[in-house]
């Protein structure tokens, strides 16, 4: 717990307080933990896990069970490729594959400038735009694979990452 | 209790109410193929999909270890669709499983294995991709292999259950699913206390003690002076293995099987347990009359040290700085009787059989070892000792009842019998704090306050004119209430005992599985009952013993006249008590 920045402790400490009266509220906190620093490495679990009672490996557990939650830090640009039914019949792996091929990274991961997270997702609701790509909640509707390398020039012409 | 009438197979029967089909099936005569025999609600239930059956008012075949029963219901076990159902779950586990039986340490005691042939499960049903493997054998005391897991949960819930801890949860989803400490870490970086009871619980060969077999037949064929020391709790289930009944003590027995394995000498713990007590009891004392730190806990539980050290470092202060019972009969041997005996201390090797696996870590300690070495060279459950038994071919049945060894040290008091039930080592402390204190000995020694299996136990003594506030706990959720008075500064205790273990070490991590599958002679509700029936025995020998205090053990008093001076004396100290140090939660 030593690498944490003493406002960051205080941070999520006040985060905690906040729910401190509800039942369930692990949920909650890791949410906006989530929201705020965009991760929740161990040690943040470890701190919430003084606060809240609950055991570091449970908290783990529904950390890497939602694929909202994330250990490592995201990129500035978070591509969310649906993979559900739909979008899988409709050619969403393919559109996967050249977001990955081109950013040579695999779903999970973010690009070493800091600037892309490629996700797999599942069954998002829009099945009737199928495939389905969001970035950073920006909805790319039939997205093919001749369009992924537009689309990530686009970003990239914006900037940002480390 | 609310009945209700059900039919099963056709034949009506009355059950109480709210029951689940499985224990209601059980009631009737029913065994319904399950690897529920251990859960006492300790697995993520319903998971496993083993105990399907037929119900009327369900849709499709119901779990029946979470499945109530209701009025008027009808229940299949033996349908074609049921008894294939069944079947076709434990293959779905068995295809994700690593199926080299004959070389798993689970081998003869797995329920999976077990569960398998029950439903005729058919081999390789179901072939594909495996769940990517961990095996984690870091720590001396616990060892875990993913490609035994079947993810029931049973060792995340014994560990929250018995210490509040969950220091193991799922991990990931889906088909990358993983029972692991938190980031997949090992035991060793993770708050784990290594008391084993995740082991006595996992189904399969998932979790398991580390074994030290290799480590006493490399002392043997090296030509090592090798002894073996037992601890009170072995004695009280070793018989398990070779078919005695839960609660029968087989000292003698056990005597005789080590002394044919090939052990020079042959001790009882109980020695170093008295002198624990000789030790502690002085401890005591004298922090209360010097006003020092109080209360004080004992330190016998590595399990237990271990947990004060990653949960409590502020309250080290606290534990007692004797040795535990074996650590403190290893010191003694590789100096006293060694240097009595004409033994080259580097040339003496000795074993420890254990009913624990954090014994096994315990005896790691750099503390404890004095120039370079170790007061104990190995640490054999009680399980171990079985697999010793049995591979060289020893009828344990047909042994004669043998004494310990006891020339010049090893007798031992009723007093330090006990230390394997919860209460033992209060009630022995107390017993000789009490001569101490009033100068004479108590007139009734049973000390039933400080008896039984209640998670806390309180008692207040009138000793020397003061009154003895003390208390006892096993499991480390129980402990934790104990300690947070303390950190509270409200603990109104003089002295405190902590076994890590629930019941203390008659139901030690290395002890036999209680796996009621493979007991078909004992009770049906003997998950409740092992724990006293084994602690019965203990108190039977404590009855039976001729001296029941351990300052009185003749050979205790022998060893401070000629070699150890005063309890708590300069030398005490340098081969009997030791250091604590907080430990970091989560390392890299």
């Amino acid at each position: 717990m030593a690498h944490l920045q003493e406002a960051a402790v205080k941070q999520i400490n006040e985060i905690c307080e906040r729910y401190k009266d509800e039942k369930t509220p692990l949920m909650m906190i890791l949410s906006d933990i989530q929201k705020e620093y965009g991760y929740i490495p161990l040690e943040v679990q470890e701190l919430v896990s003084e606060k809240t009672g609950i055991s570091v490996a449970e908290i783990y557990g529904v950390v890497t069970f939602y694929s909202f939650f994330s250990l490592m830090p995201k990129g500035k640009y978070v591509i969310g490729c649906c993979l559900g039914t739909a979008c899988y019949v409709k050619g969403a792996q393919q559109v996967i594959d050249k977001f990955s091929e081109i950013l040579q990274i695999k779903p999970g991961e973010t690009s070493a400038d800091g600037m892309f997270t490629l996700d797999a997702l599942r069954c998002i609701g829009a099945c009737g735009i199928a495939p389905a790509v969001t970035i950073n909640g920006k909805v790319y509707p039939k997205m093919t694979v001749d369009a992924v390398p537009g689309v990530i020039e686009e970003y990239r012409a914006m900037g940002g990452g480390l | 209790m609310a009945k209700v009438n059900i039919k099963i197979e056709g034949i009506p029967y009355e059950v109480e109410a709210g029951m689940t089909i499985l224990e209601a099936a059980k009631a009737c005569g029913y065994e319904i193929p399950s690897l529920c025999t251990f859960n006492h609600g300790e697995c993520s239930r319903g998971s496993c999909r083993v105990c399907l059956v037929e119900a009327t008012g369900a849709r499709g075949l119901v779990a029946s270890c979470v499945y109530p029963v209701n009025e008027g219901m009808e229940i299949t076990i033996s349908s074609p669709k049921a008894v294939e159902a069944r079947r076709c779950s434990v293959e779905l586990l068995l295809s994700n499983h690593n199926k080299n039986c004959q070389q798993c340490d689970k081998n003869g005691k797995c329920e999976l294995l077990h569960v398998a042939q029950l439903v005729g499960a058919r081999d390789n049903m179901y072939q594909g991709e495996k769940t990517p493997v961990t095996i984690d054998n870091l720590t001396p005391s616990v060892k875990r292999d993913t490609s035994k897991c079947i993810l029931c949960g049973r060792c995340i819930e014994r560990c929250k259950n018995a210490h509040g801890l969950s220091v193991l949860g799922f991990e990931k989803r889906g088909f990358q699913t993983i029972v692991a400490p938190a980031g997949n870490r090992s035991f060793a970086n993770s708050p784990c206390i290594l008391c084993g009871q995740c082991v006595t619980v996992c189904p399969t060969g998932a979790l398991m003690e580390v074994s030290e077999i290799d480590k006493v037949d490399a002392a043997m064929k090296a030509g090592k002076y090798v002894v073996v020391q037992t601890a009170p709790a072995v004695r009280a289930a070793l018989g398990e293995e070779f078919g005695y009944k839960i609660g029968t003590p087989v000292t003698g027995k056990m005597v005789a099987a080590l002394r044919r394995l090939g052990f020079k000498k042959v001790f009882d713990t109980n020695f170093g347990a008295d002198l624990t007590i000789v030790e502690e009891a002085s401890e005591l004392l004298h922090r209360v009359a010097d006003k020092g730190v109080l209360p004080m806990i004992t330190s016998c539980s590595p399990g237990w040290i271990n947990y004060a050290e990653y949960y409590y470092g502020d309250l080290l202060p606290h534990l007692s700085s004797c040795k535990s019972p074996h650590e403190m009969f290893g010191a003694i041997l590789k100096s006293y009787y060694a240097e009595k005996k004409g033994i080259i201390p580097e040339d003496m090797f000795v074993v420890s059989v254990m009913p624990c696996v954090a014994k096994k870590y315990e005896k790691d300690r750099p503390e404890l070892a004095k120039d370079g070495i170790k007061d104990v060279d190995a640490v054999l459950t009680t399980r171990e000792l079985a697999k010793l038994i049995k591979r060289s071919g020893i009828m344990f049945n047909r042994l004669p009842d043998e004494d310990f060894d006891y020339d010049i040290v090893g007798d031992y008091t009723g007093a330090g019998v006990i230390f394997g039930a919860t209460g033992g080592v209060m009630e022995a402390a107390l017993r000789t704090a009490a001569y101490k204190l009033d100068g004479k000995e108590l007139k009734n020694v049973e000390l039933k306050d400080v008896r039984g299996l209640a998670g806390i136990k309180e008692a207040t003594y009138k000793l020397g004119g003061m009154e003895v506030k003390v208390a006892v706990a096993s499991g480390m959720k129980n402990a934790k209430v104990l300690l947070d008075e303390i950190r509270a500064g409200k603990s109104p205790y003089h002295f405190i005992e902590i076994m890590g273990c629930p019941g203390g070490c008659v139901a030690g991590g290395g002890q036999p599985f209680v796996k009621p599958c493979f007991l078909p002679n004992e009770e049906d509700n003997i998950l409740d009952t092992y724990r006293e029936k084994r602690a019965n025995a203990l108190y039977s020998e404590d009855e039976g013993r001729p001296i029941r205090v351990s300052h009185k053990n003749p050979q205790i008093i022998e060893l401070y006249e000629k070699f150890l001076g005063e309890p708590n004396s300069h030398k005490a100290h340098e081969l009997l008590h030791t250091t604590y140090s907080a430990k970091e939660k989560f390392k890299d």
